[in-house]
């Protein structure tokens, strides 16, 4: 039983088919990988599935529950996180506030604490600032705050969206292996990016994006061996 | 001496202006809207205090809470109908012009019920008036509860901004809607909690309004309500010191032009020193400009 499933999902902008029929299943502690051009629906499908829009066809399950229809801010609570392309932290909030906002769905203070500790272990950089103002964070520092941010609402999945985006080859790296930790500690992990090689590295599976269709699936040290994958994103 | 009452005079209306501005800026700064018809929310509040308290005769203090109650609901109801609708709508513009069909709309409402005579506004103001300067100053008891209550309104909603988790979500929707509906914030409720403090900061204003100068037409709240959205501007609007610190500005340079200068010009200088402030810092005294870092 998969944890997350999306079937035959379809997603119009106004008369534009983004998203042409698309099915997907994340399993429990996998990391799933979305690869593919600019304009694929690489961005659309998170932002369906984690309802910030809603998709014209198809249905989405998470953990038994029909999430189709279901508003973003009641998604949260069922135990989904999503770390924004862009990060938009709320760049007038301090680290800490921003951290907090993470925890809005949850109520016990003694369990925030502790998953706020726990962030800070791992980000012990958002510790040192944890005063400062968001804005003034450089990219790299905003895109762990994001990260922390979701894991502030301690997910059993955690959906992130080019998290290397303009980022500096160095944070690129500690990215990377900071989406390794979280998986080891047992959150499942679905990952959009168009750094494919560095995102095959760390996924289990992949599923390959084409003009809003899926065009190849497998498991991901077999697509980094694709010739077409190799030729289309891997720069070979 | 004279300098001096008139400078009391001009903060009393100051805090009116601040108290109706708080409200301004509380809905622009959360739901990046202007909310031309919340002028016209005071007036509704008039009128209900007027029912309740003359026309059938119950205690001042019912009429407020009755205000306080009609124009929460009335604020939450506009909202919902005619403002969240255009939430997306691709120009920021049709909610504005909303906004200001709302405002006539609603004047044309009162106009049907109540007519356009005058209606004369009981106090529902009960502190005592205050000598001071051996006779000389007197203040009247509305200009003290207009400024006592306006100072402890803006007190408590930065309080409730900076401690509470609905005000922390309301920064947060201020400043991204979609991230904030990702943290489990539900946007429209906080949009809705939002218009429901401004409506029910403008009953309060209505009632105090009302008080001091003690006329009730369909009009009554249309220009302390530009005037207050002119404080707010002037003030750095979606700032809430700030609306409070334009709001007495504007109040203080009215009342003092209207005694130095001329009270003909005294609204042209009241708008001419905004435009100037505006020419010489475009956010307004204590507004921020937004730097973000790619």
């Amino acid at each position: 039983m998969a944890m997350l499933e999306i079937k035959d999902l379809e997603v119009h902008y106004g008369v534009i088919k983004a998203i042409k029929g698309i099915s997907f299943e994340v399993n429990q502690g996998e990391v799933i990988a979305l690869i593919g051009a600019n304009g694929a629906g690489k961005t659309t499908i998170l932002h369906t599935v984690t309802g910030l829009i809603n998709g014209t066809a198809g249905k989405i399950t998470f953990n038994d529950t029909d999430i189709t229809k279901m508003p973003a801010h009641k998604i949260v609570s069922l135990g989904m996180a999503h770390v924004p392309e862009g990060r938009r932290v709320f760049s007038q909030l301090t680290v800490l506030q921003n951290l907090k906002m993470g925890a809005y769905t949850r109520k016990d203070k003694k369990e925030i604490e502790d998953t706020l500790q726990m962030v800070y272990k791992r980000f012990p950089r958002l510790e040192e600032r944890k005063n400062q103002v968001a804005g003034t964070l450089s990219g790299g520092e905003q895109q762990m705050l994001a990260m922390g941010r979701a894991l502030m609402s301690h997910p059993k999945i955690i959906l992130m969206d080019e998290p290397s985006m303009g980022l500096s080859p160095i944070f690129v790296e500690e990215i990377f292996s900071i989406i390794r930790d979280i998986s080891a500690s047992g959150t499942t992990v679905l990952l959009v990016e168009q750094n494919a090689k560095k995102a095959l590295s760390i996924a289990n599976r992949a599923y390959v994006l084409e003009t809003g269709k899926i065009a190849l699936e497998g498991n991901a040290d077999l697509l980094m061996n694709n010739e077409s994958v190799k030729k289309a994103y891997l720069g070979e | 001496m004279s300098f001096i009452s008139y400078l009391i005079n001009g903060i009393s209306l100051g805090s009116l202006y601040a108290l109706i501005a708080l409200g301004y800026t509380m809905v622009y700064g959360i739901a990046k809207m202007l909310n031309f018809a919340h002028g016209d929310i005071i007036m509704v509040g008039g009128f209900s205090i007027f029912i309740v308290s003359t026309t059938l005769g119950l205690p001042p203090l019912l009429g407020i809470l009755a205000a306080v109650v009609i124009c929460t609901a009335l604020g939450m109801t506009i909202e919902k109908i005619a403002y969240k609708p255009l939430r997306k709508a691709a120009s920021p513009l049709a909610v504005l012009i909303t906004a200001i069909g709302v405002s006539y709309l609603l004047q044309n409402v009162a106009l049907l019920i109540f007519g356009a005579n005058t209606k004369l506004f009981t106090s529902v103001v009960t502190v005592p008036p205050v000598t001071m300067g051996e006779g000389q100053i007197t203040i009247s008891g509305e200009t003290i509860a207009t400024i006592v209550v306006s100072i402890i309104i803006m007190i408590c909603l930065m309080l409730f901004i900076k401690k509470s988790k609905a005000g922390q979500a309301m920064l947060a929707v201020s400043e991204d809607k979609g991230a904030a509906e990702l943290m489990g914030i539900n946007v429209n409720a906080t949009i809705s909690l939002t218009f429901a403090i401004g409506s029910a900061l403008a009953a309060i204003a209505g009632a105090l309004l009302c008080s001091a100068y003690p006329t009730l037409t369909p009009y009554t709240g249309a220009m302390p309500g530009i005037k207050a959205f002119v404080a707010a501007v002037f003030g750095g609007i979606g700032s809430i010191p700030g609306a409070f610190i334009g709001g007495i500005l504007l109040g203080v340079i009215e009342n003092l032009s209207k005694a130095y200068i001329s009270s003909q010009m005294a609204d042209a200088i009241v708008f001419g020193v905004l435009i100037l402030v505006l020419l010489v810092k475009p956010t307004g005294i204590l507004g921020k400009k937004i730097n973000e870092k790619v």
